[in-house]
């Protein structure tokens, strides 16, 4: 599904990593490994498309993926640092958006649903400007629920979250590579995927 | 896709409704600068009328860039820029429903305050119809254009500064174009020429300013 060949990423003259590749198939989770600097972000970026590799090409399903943006942008989901989401608007509104730029239709139950599964039920009217920032994390993962997405890539999906929202995290993680979709993952922290065996990639050793 | 496109131009309208106070500067600083101009002079209806027109339009160009800098900022920075790129629909349609949306955020109050500035100078009936006209064709050429220069320096510190030393040339056509128009029917030259050249320059930003923005959108965002 993904693989990825002979990547390199450069960033201020100074060469991140090279020879770097990986194949991901359906089912499978990958973790992302390295201490800080590493090139961890920078990698996952180069995936999703938003940066281009110095050297090296990402495919998914077999097209590079900057030849398959239409169909790349259906399939792919990502929550960066930033968590995408406005303060000016609620959680609610935020989902919505969301989903109506993707060209997805998303009704109001299903919105609701995910809201209440990551423990916002309480702060749906509420503008995300005084949710925590814990809260504002689970506000972007209700967002990668309801997206719908075969592929997630995660940079750091732990920053800020309270124990009960890692175990959350983790079961998301869990279900979704269970029903057969793909997940790349950076954290420092440990992430417990039971009854999985995800791959590790360490970047610029 | 022209869902999405109405999708950006929803969203950002909304954003905009609600924090009304960013929105309303730049009308304010329109309208203070404009009116600065009769009281730094002097009521001399003669030269008031000959300055009106060029006064009007330049105080438009500036206010369209001091609200052009957070155009794509905001959005940067709270990482649904990254998230709208990632969208399965072209980076141009985003880069043109944001244009879109400057537009009717900042460009159409400026086509309502402009006659009622207008009369500050003097200016006839016949010469306000065609400023507002002017501005209507020329308001979107600088909500366009401006966002290549917001694309560009989108992330540099002191971005502010450099969008108005980038974009204020590529907006002199424009301001040539728009305040001839207005001068034209008050010297009795007629200004259908100038509106015409007004439309045309119009039609080319709209062709590729929205395409260039989205090029320059990836560059800073990488």
């Amino acid at each position: 599904m993904l693989t990825a060949i002979e990547l390199a990423c450069e960033r201020g003259e100074r060469l991140l990593f090279k020879n770097l590749g990986f194949e991901l198939g359906h089912g499978e989770a990958l973790l992302v490994r390295g201490g800080n600097g590493r090139g961890k972000t920078s990698l996952l970026r180069i995936l999703c498309g938003l940066s281009v590799p110095a050297t090296g090409v990402v495919r998914w399903r077999g097209e590079p993926i900057n030849k398959t943006h239409e169909q790349y942008g259906r399939e792919m989901a990502y929550i960066g640092h930033a968590n995408g989401i406005k303060d000016d608007l609620t959680p609610m509104e935020n989902l919505r958006i969301a989903a109506a730029l993707d060209g997805r239709v998303l009704d109001d139950a299903t919105a609701m649903a995910a809201l209440e599964q990551v423990g916002l039920s309480r702060c749906v009217d509420l503008p995300a400007r005084v949710l925590s920032f814990g809260q504002r994390r689970r506000v972007a993962l209700a967002g990668l629920m309801t997206a719908g997405a075969l592929l997630w890539i995660l940079d750091e999906p732990l920053t800020g979250l309270d124990v009960e929202g890692v175990a959350m995290v983790e079961q998301m993680v869990r279900d979704h590579i269970v029903a057969g979709g793909l997940a790349i993952i950076t954290t420092h922290q440990p992430l417990a995927l039971d009854g999985l065996t995800p791959k590790i990639l360490s970047v610029g050793d | 896709m022209l869902k999405f496109l109405f999708t950006v131009i929803r969203r950002d309208v909304l954003l905009a409704a609600r924090r009304r106070g960013d929105w309303l500067t730049a009308q304010f600083f329109f309208v203070m600068v404009v009116s600065l101009f009769p009281l730094g002079i002097g009521p001399e209806p003669g030269m008031l009328r000959t300055i009106g027109p060029g006064v009007v339009w330049v105080a438009a160009l500036l206010a369209s860039l001091l609200s052009m800098e957070r155009l794509f900022a905001d959005d940067y920075r709270d990482g649904t820029l990254e998230q709208m790129l990632l969208s399965p629909y072209p980076n141009s349609l985003l880069t043109l429903g944001k244009a879109i949306a400057h537009w009717i955020i900042n460009g159409i109050p400026l086509l309502l305050i402009a006659p009622v500035l207008g009369i500050q100078f003097n200016l006839p009936a016949e010469a306000l119809w065609i400023l507002v006209l002017s501005l209507a064709i020329g308001t979107p050429i600088l909500s366009l254009l401006g966002s290549i220069g917001a694309a560009l320096t989108l992330g540099l510190r002191g971005g502010g500064a450099l969008i108005t030393l980038l974009i204020l040339p590529l907006y002199v056509p424009a301001l040539i174009f728009g305040a001839g128009a207005v001068e034209g029917v008050l010297s009795g030259t007629g200004s259908e020429a100038h509106l015409s050249l007004l439309g045309a320059f119009l039609m080319m930003s709209l062709l590729l300013a929205p395409w260039v923005s989205a090029m320059a959108l990836k560059v800073s965002v990488e």
